[in-house]
């Protein structure tokens, strides 16, 4: 009985505290940037596409919303040739940015992307590329790979070695 | 032909108040469950979200009024008529103020018990028509909570009377004048005012209802504005046990300074803000505890409080 009238209490009390609630449309949240929002694929420090159509995104992708087709430009550096995500789909679990190796593929502290036509939920790469280099201002995938491409040979990367000579007999 | 008019006034104004207050009271009792949880509930329609009661209106009137093939049909239908008439009539016997109230009875509080009474069919029939496990479950718990409720909440009130010496309810309040009877009577307040929460099964005695367990108990099988009726009907029990604990125990309209019906409001607010806290602070008894807690406890308070009355009032 007495532990009955000191809950009415405590509960009478809180009617003079603030509200928990934050009034969205208004007052917008505090989102920290690694919040998991709208996908965006992001270009490296020089204005390229950072995505190197690896495909790991889409294979790590536990829904399926991710796909895309590779190609290959005349440097010899890939591109993906489309790339569409299914964001009526995508559950926002951020799995395709731990797999990118390039740094590609990044999620953003935007969720604000509600549509009347489910169609248009369905983004393309234009949509999807945006002229920035997200989280990671200096990474460029093309100058530390090892992979040969007009302008940069085999072993011209940085912190790159030489490429040794697997005939040569010296040590 | 001027007492007449003013005789309709009475009656359509106070009808037409206290039906549109029990609707705002959806509201209001949202609105300070949010408060209580730390939240602002409904305040988006309107200033301070006051025309949230007008858009339930709108959508429950356009929902669609079921009735289950499996039901009985007419009982089901009366069902909700049951507890607004009632409860309505119930409220005529209330002073609200000198020269407001429906009409004045000199067995106003017998003809209160007998109106909140019949009130228990409604829950009953309309458990029983729709035909449905839970909703039986739900009629017949209120059968049996009320029952045992009903009980001594008509004792936990024969101390006001012998106090009073009367049961018109203007004459209980006029003779509060000096003292009103929650001192004295303390006991018997306490006693009625459980017993009115669990007359209106409201939580934390909403155990004809409790939606963890039976959905919604006798309304399950409900939509539209049966539902609706249901629900203001809910409302309309608050305001009257709450009227009926200001008018009984804290002396009606009587008060220094403001006129009389504000005094009234004021009390009458003071206590349907409590069930609405109650609501938002208390868990729901098990069945066999509310029975118990009826049975073994208050029923044996409510003898007491009478007995002692009685031997204070021969030995004055």
């Amino acid at each position: 009985m007495f532990s009955d009238l000191r809950t009415l209490w405590t509960v009478f009390l809180h009617l003079f505290r603030r509200p928990v609630t934050v009034q969205y449309p208004e007052q917008k949240p505090y989102l920290p940037p690694r919040f998991r929002g709208r996908i965006i694929l992001s270009r490296d420090p020089d204005g390229e596409e950072r995505c190197v159509a690896c495909n790991l995104c889409a294979v790590a992708c536990p829904v399926g919303c991710i796909a895309l087709q590779k190609t290959e430009d005349e440097h010899g550096r890939w591109y993906p040739e489309f790339f569409r995500i299914n964001f009526s789909r995508c559950i926002f679990c951020g799995w395709c940015e731990e797999a990118c190796p390039t740094y590609a593929i990044q999620l953003t502290p935007d969720f604000e992307m509600s549509e009347y036509e489910r169609p248009n939920l369905v983004y393309e790469k234009e949509d999807l590329l945006i002229s920035g280099t997200g989280k990671y201002p200096d990474y460029s995938f093309w100058r530390v790979a090892g992979k040969a491409i007009s302008g940069k040979d085999k072993g011209e990367a940085e912190r790159e070695q030489p490429p040794s000579d697997p005939l040569g007999l010296l040590p | 032909m001027n007492e007449l008019a003013s005789g309709i006034a009475n009656v359509f104004g106070i009808l037409i108040v206290l039906v549109g207050f029990a609707a705002s009271l959806t509201w209001i009792e949202r609105r300070l469950l949010g408060f209580f949880q730390d939240r602002y509930g409904p305040n988006r329609v309107g200033p301070f979200g006051i025309f949230q009661v007008v858009a339930d209106m709108i959508k429950i009137l356009f929902k669609e009024d079921w009735i289950p093939p499996f039901a009985d049909r007419a009982v089901f239908v009366l069902a909700p008529v049951i507890v607004m008439a009632a409860l309505l009539i119930a409220f005529a016997v209330i002073p609200i103020a000198p020269g407001i109230g429906v009409v004045s009875l000199n067995i106003g509080l017998l003809f209160f018990l007998a109106m909140t009474s019949l009130a228990v069919y409604s829950t009953v029939l309309g458990g029983w028509a729709s035909n449905n496990k839970y909703s039986l479950m739900g009629g017949a718990r209120a059968a049996a909570q009320m029952v045992s409720y009903e009980v001594f909440m008509g004792l936990s009130l024969v101390g006001v009377v012998l106090m009073a010496g009367s049961f018109d309810l203007r004459d209980i309040v006029r003779s509060q004048h000096g003292l009103w009877y929650i001192v004295p009577q303390f006991l018997g307040f306490v006693v009625f005012l459980i017993a009115g929460i669990a007359e209106t099964h409201r939580l934390p005695f909403d155990l004809p209802e409790a939606e963890n367990e039976l959905i919604a108990g006798f309304h399950t099988e409900y939509s539209g504005m049966k539902f609706g009726i249901f629900f203001i009907g809910e409302y309309v029990g608050i305001v009257l046990i709450s009227a009926m604990i200001v008018t009984l125990f804290l002396g009606g309209w009587l008060g220094p300074v403001l006129p009389p019906l504000v005094w009234f409001l004021v009390k009458l607010a003071v206590f349907v803000g409590l069930f609405i806290l109650l609501r938002a602070a208390l868990p729901r008894p098990r069945y066999d505890q509310l029975m118990a807690y009826g049975w073994k406890v208050m029923l044996p308070l409510a003898l007491l409080n009478i007995v002692v009355t009685g031997v204070v009032l021969l030995a004055a």
